[in-house]
């Protein structure tokens, strides 16, 4: 049980400072910089963000020396169990109770969404890595909550739009059956439609499933040169084992996988997964930086980082860098002072805050590497081209979000 | 007045003490409800006064009609939506009606589920409680206004009754506390009146029930449909709590996490789901916030198994067993 007493004090002590410095602006609130990283430790979700994100997280802690403007840095974590009240419930305490600057992480989208109307309530600050849906920054979007790494906007057009230009124009669609598969599902039957191409059929599978040989097979019967996976996590490796068990691939036909992280891949192995053509907003191996970066984070976990892991390296890196030039840990202060400075790391190019709260930065179309073409365990993606940042994601124009000013 | 002048046999005296022993620990746990939200941080307390009330809605049939129900998940979610749904679609409805909602919607789906599944016994009523809890969650799932896998966000907590804003903690806790409250005096009237006796006459032996004349059918009916009002209850209050509605709660995980805390707390007692729920509450939130955080289904379990080992009717009823062996 967690005593009220400390909340009291110091919500005492915050009143006293507000009404000592006046109308001055307030700098540290209780003289630290406190982050609170929130996310699936044990379940389906762990390898992709999971203890390695807290790592990334405290390595960007570490390298601006564990302080800002002379106050420490305080870091503690949590288990959201990937349920939306749990997530709700912890970040409610750590606001009443802990006084907590930035929440961090977040990867299920109910448990984000969930998150994010606490921290607006309590006008927080937040900053998404994990989590996919792209109604996130949309329907969903508010003051306190930037998403940083990907969403499902980009996954649907960088791929769909890259498989038709070369020449995948048939399409076969297996959508997970709930909203976030038919989401996905009708903004990839869009670009195909848009560029070009037809979606011939589709099946919508059960969420989850672990059968999918019935499914496939329809797939094989289809037509279709493109099988696309609206579906995610353990589906997706399901469905691409299954594919891989009855031969999809040598038949003539290519998987487009649409949320695929390289934990998955290597969990799946090469065998199963060659010639997967997927987005990513970062590849470990991708250019020197990001291998630089990758070594020092492989050399304290023993994996190689997924985007979502280096994603919170590099918000968390912004986000310490923006309170140390704002001298203030002021959600409000902070959040437009990182939107006012540009994202350029080894993980985001050309990357910028929108106002929606979107971080926009240039995203991968990958190839996933046959067996013979891998040269090492982590060897597993080729990078085919870049999208760039501002057609990655969903134009500001097309923007159900009330902040943005139409 | 009759009573005093004639003398007392020992057994009504045992009696009387033992209902005023009941009364006095009644007041004292109403006393440290009512202290503890200025010890304790409110919305954990109101986390487990919801979990006592869903834990305490299934210790009624489990414990005292001796029925396991696997699908109580789907009483609870359905309070949860319908209460969700009418508070965010109707902005300025007052929360307690819309709780009521919440509750009759249970009661409702009882009613209906209940009708099918005590035609059978056992592990069969277990099953058919399960597969209809699963259509629930494949409902909540695909039904457009539960928000599927994102669920049901923003719900407002409103003024109470019209009055009392609930958006400060300690509001919404005391009336958490009082929804509580009437739960549980629900239960514990409905635990110690005839019909509850019939109730433990029928999980003890059903023929001989059925033979001294009892329409059993009606009577494990009526209880199902009470325990499914009260999770119905337990769900909009939750609602309310956290201004959220998800799938968590429909999922069958629900449905093993309630009777893990009753059988830890002790199933048959009344207090047992209380003490379950809080410590299994307890342990989540304190788990997931350790190191410990990746084992936290790891250590739940090991105490399940423990517990079922070696203290089999829970720690409430091994207290009440202690205390009945110590201090006749």
């Amino acid at each position: 049980m967690t005593f009220n007493k400390r909340s009291l004090v110091s919500t005492v002590a915050i009143a006293a400072t507000v009404l000592a410095t006046g109308t001055a602006q307030a700098e540290m609130s209780d003289d630290a910089v406190r982050i609170g990283y929130l996310a699936d430790m044990s379940g389906t979700y762990r390898d992709l963000a999971g203890p390695g994100g807290l790592e990334a997280l405290k390595m960007a802690v570490e390298d601006v020396g564990g302080e800002v403007k002379g106050v420490p840095i305080e870091v503690f974590s949590a288990d959201d169990r990937n349920s939306a009240d749990v997530g709700a419930n912890t970040v409610r305490g750590w606001i009443d109770q802990q006084n907590v600057d930035l929440v961090a992480g977040m990867v299920a989208s109910s448990v984000t969404i969930a998150v994010t109307k606490v921290l607006e309530e309590a006008n927080g600050l937040g900053i998404v890595s994990g989590s996919a849906a792209s109604s996130i920054t949309n329907e969903h979007c508010t003051p306190n909550h930037i998403h940083w790494v990907y969403d499902t906007y980009p996954l649907a057009h960088g791929t769909a739009k890259a498989v038709v230009e070369q020449g995948g124009d048939k399409w076969f669609m297996l959508t997970a059956d709930y909203a976030f598969g038919h989401a996905l599902e009708g903004d990839v039957t869009r670009v195909v439609e848009e560029s070009g191409g037809e979606v011939v059929g589709g099946v919508r599978h059960p969420f989850p499933t672990s059968d999918f040989s019935s499914y496939i097979l329809q797939a094989q019967g289809s037509g279709a040169d493109i099988v696309g996976l609206a579906n995610a996590g353990s589906d997706t490796v399901n469905a691409i084992k299954t594919a891989s068990q009855f031969g999809l691939t040598q038949t003539g036909q290519q998987l487009a996988g649409l949320l695929i992280f390289l934990n998955d891949v290597h969990a799946m192995g090469l065998e199963a997964t060659q010639g997967l053509l997927l987005t990513t907003g970062w590849y470990w191996d991708m250019d020197e930086p990001s291998r630089e970066w990758a070594e020092r984070y492989f050399a304290r976990v023993g994996r190689m980082p997924t985007m979502v892991q280096a994603g919170v390296y590099s918000s968390t890196l912004h986000y310490l860098n923006a309170v140390e030039a704002a001298g203030t840990d002021d959600a409000e202060t902070v959040r437009a002072r990182m939107a006012e400075t540009p994202v350029e790391d080894f993980f985001a190019r050309n990357g910028r805050i929108r106002e929606d709260g979107r971080m926009v930065h240039d995203m991968y179309l990958a190839e996933v590497k046959s067996p013979e073409e891998s040269t090492g365990e982590w060897d597993l993606y080729e990078i085919k081209s870049t999208i760039p940042a501002e057609e990655a994601y969903r134009p500001l124009g097309e923007s159900q979000c009330d902040l943005v000013s139409q | 007045m009759m009573a005093t002048t004639h003398p007392l046999t020992p057994a009504m005296k045992r009696h009387r003490r033992a209902r005023q022993r009941r009364g006095a620990l009644y007041l004292a746990l109403l006393g440290i409800g009512l202290v503890a939200p200025f010890v304790a941080y409110p919305v954990f307390l109101m986390k487990i006064l919801c979990f006592a009330l869903f834990a305490c809605a299934f210790n009624l049939l489990l414990g005292y009609a001796g029925l396991l129900s696997f699908g109580h998940a789907a009483f609870l979610a359905t309070g949860g939506y319908v209460t969700g749904f009418l508070l965010s679609s109707h902005p300025g409805l007052a929360p307690e009606v819309g709780i009521l909602a919440g509750t009759l919607a249970g009661v409702a789906l009882g009613l209906v589920f209940g009708a099918l599944a005590i035609r059978r016994q056992g592990i069969y009523f277990a099953m058919v409680t399960l597969a209809l809890a699963q259509m629930m969650f494949f409902f909540f799932i695909q039904a457009p206004f539960t928000g599927g896998e994102d669920g049901l966000h923003g719900v407002p907590r409103g003024q109470l009754f019209g009055l009392v804003d609930l958006s400060s903690n300690l509001a919404m806790y005391y009336f958490v506390f009082a929804v509580f409250v009437i739960g549980f005096a629900i239960v514990q009237r409905t635990v110690h009146s005839p019909f509850g006796q019939v109730l433990k006459a029928i999980r003890e032996n059903e023929p001989r029930a059925v033979s001294l004349g009892y329409n059993v059918d009606a009577y494990k009916l009526v209880a199902f449909v009470i325990s499914a009002g009260l999770a119905g209850l337990a769900g909009s209050t939750k609602t309310v709590v956290f201004q959220l509605a998800s799938l968590t709660d429909a999922h069958w995980h629900m449905s093993g996490e309630v009777i893990l805390m009753t059988l830890l707390g002790g199933v048959g007692t009344l207090f047992g789901p209380l003490v379950g729920a809080g410590l299994v509450v307890s342990l989540q939130t304190q788990l997931a916030q350790s190191p410990l955080g990746n084992w936290v289904g790891v250590i739940l379990g090991a105490i399940f198994v423990i517990c079922v080992l070696s203290f089999r009717s829970g720690i409430v009823g091994e207290i009440q067993t202690l205390i009945r062996k110590n201090f006749k």
